[in-house]
């Protein structure tokens, strides 16, 4: 519980991914196990040793935004605009009828819009500055998500963005709770991003964490011996996030509240010292008020890298025990979507409290040295009250929220 | 007569490439004396339009050029004032 007796409610959500658009869909194809990770078609990827990605097949940026809007925008915000829009539908909010100073948006952003910015270097190279967008001024900035969505729906209170990598989705969600804590009435908060394009790849490539596997049922295989990388996706989700009480008073759906948030940094490598991912969770665990034992499911970073991946089991198993709590990876079906990827799993933590279900990490095979209850290949009917989301940044990022029902 | 000339159809076209159309305004109806503001593009919107009307036609604009020009026609008539070539005696 917090200080100020204020606590965040989630009262709307906006998915866009790979193997879904839309929240329904998406968690439909999850639930049944349906992954959309194949190979890239954004661009001919033969030249590049990793070839596979989560793409979001089917989204037509017209269909959704203005006319204005979309010569300025790169595909990440074209994304977190159509999110953000189904978000409020969802929280059966119109951000017209609320005062503007009263709505802020916080989001998480990895890389920036490099699809667009990649075309305007190009065109700066190779014709000339007079050659390049104006809009190129902001439509790669990492803050442009949340200007964006602000200004498209007039919302002028507490904004701005979060930069740590896949952490930073939970760190979004966090920062969101502290506006709301401080008087805030509404949050638009966490993140999509999209860079499924050359300049964007090499740039993944330069962390040496991508899977070179060509077989997209076996390329991304957190916990599982053949574990290689990760795959890039495309996508995440936004959550409307407001007052829990003020929500109860306007009648709104609750999903559920946002309870606990912990997060940490990796000591440098060879310090000796341990990794920090284990304090993350007990500072989130703490912050909630909660026991390893009211935590009903992991969502795990799955980075599927062998010594990450044994850092998260040891992790687990030191805090709950050994298969002492369900595990699951649902990301396996769209790839790892840096900032995007801890909301989804947020939005797939609420969705399972919801339907009583945990859904499950496809194609691994649980390897013995890993002592975890993975949920694999099908889904687990089972009462989900509270859930624990866990989300690493590359440069030693760690991130735990708890969510529960309320 | 000038070498080419800069037309109100031109002027949609590159508005619509560069900055897109709102919907709620119809670039096709009399537009000349509508505030650009009022056709929904912004000084973002017309710092891009000069710099595709600059591209196009193989001008130079100055930054004043575009901040005075509240309409279309005022527009029109700065970049054609700099189409035209030196009058003859």
């Amino acid at each position: 519980m917090s200080a100020t007796g204020v606590r965040a409610a989630v009262t709307g959500l906006g998915v866009v991914a790979p193997n879904g658009l839309g929240t329904e869909t998406y968690w439909t194809a999850t639930r049944k196990g349906i992954s959309g990770i194949g190979r890239i078609t954004r661009f001919v990827p033969d030249q590049y040793p990793a070839q596979l990605a989560g793409e979001i097949d089917g989204f037509d940026a017209a269909e959704h935004l203005p006319g204005r809007l979309l010569p300025q925008t790169d595909r990440m915000t074209q994304l977190a605009l159509v999110a953000a829009d189904w978000a409020f539908q969802d929280a059966a909010v119109r951000p017209e009828d609320l005062p503007g100073f009263e709505m802020g948006v916080i989001t998480a952003s990895s890389s920036g819009g490099f699809a667009f910015g990649q075309r305007e270097l190009q065109a700066l190279w190779s014709k000339g500055s007079r050659y390049v967008s104006a809009y190129q001024s902001f439509a790669w900035f990492y803050a442009v998500n949340s200007g964006q969505i602000s200004i498209r729906n007039g919302m002028r209170g507490p904004s701005g963005v979060v930069v740590s990598d896949q952490a930073g989705g939970l760190d979004a969600i966090a920062q969101a709770r502290r506006q709301l804590r401080k008087g805030t009435r509404l949050v638009m908060a966490g993140a999509v991003d999209a860079s499924i394009c050359p300049w964007g790849w090499v740039a993944q490539m330069a962390s040496n964490r991508l899977s070179v596997g060509r077989d997209p049922e076996r390329a991304y295989l957190p916990f599982d011996d053949a574990a290689a990388g990760h795959v890039p996706g495309e996508g995440g989700a936004l959550l409307v996030m407001e007052d829990l009480e003020q929500a109860r008073a306007r009648g709104a759906r609750i999903y559920g509240e946002v309870a606990g948030y912990g997060a940490t940094l990796d000591p440098r490598p060879g310090s000796g010292r341990p990794p920090g991912l284990r304090k993350a969770v007990e500072l989130a665990l703490a912050d909630a008020g909660a026991s390893p034992g009211d935590i009903d499911v992991v969502f795990a970073d799955a980075a599927a890298l062998p010594d990450l991946d044994r850092i998260e089991t040891e992790t687990i198993t030191a805090v709950f025990g050994a298969r002492a709590v369900p595990v699951t990876a649902p990301k396996t079906m769209t790839g790892r979507l840096y900032s995007g990827a801890a909301p989804l799993d947020l939005a797939a933590a609420f969705l399972a409290m919801r339907d009583e279900v945990i859904p499950p990490s496809v194609g691994v095979t649980p390897s013995p040295g890993h002592d975890l209850d993975l949920v694999v290949d099908r889904e687990r009917p089972a009462p989900v009250r509270s859930a624990l989301v866990l989300a690493r940044g590359h440069g030693g990022f760690n991130s735990a929220a708890v969510v529960r029902a309320v | 007569m000038p070498a080419h000339e800069f037309t109100l159809e031109d002027l949609k076209r590159i508005l619509r490439e560069g900055a897109g159309a709102d919907e709620g305004v119809d670039l096709d109806g009399d537009i000349l004396d509508t505030d650009f503001g009022s056709l929904g593009y912004e000084s973002l919107a017309l710092l891009e339009t000069g710099g595709r009307i600059e591209r196009e036609f193989g001008i130079t604009l100055d930054d004043e050029t575009l901040t005075d020009a509240a309409t279309p026609r005022s527009l029109l008539e700065a970049v054609n004032a700099l189409l035209v070539p030196a009058e003859v005696g």
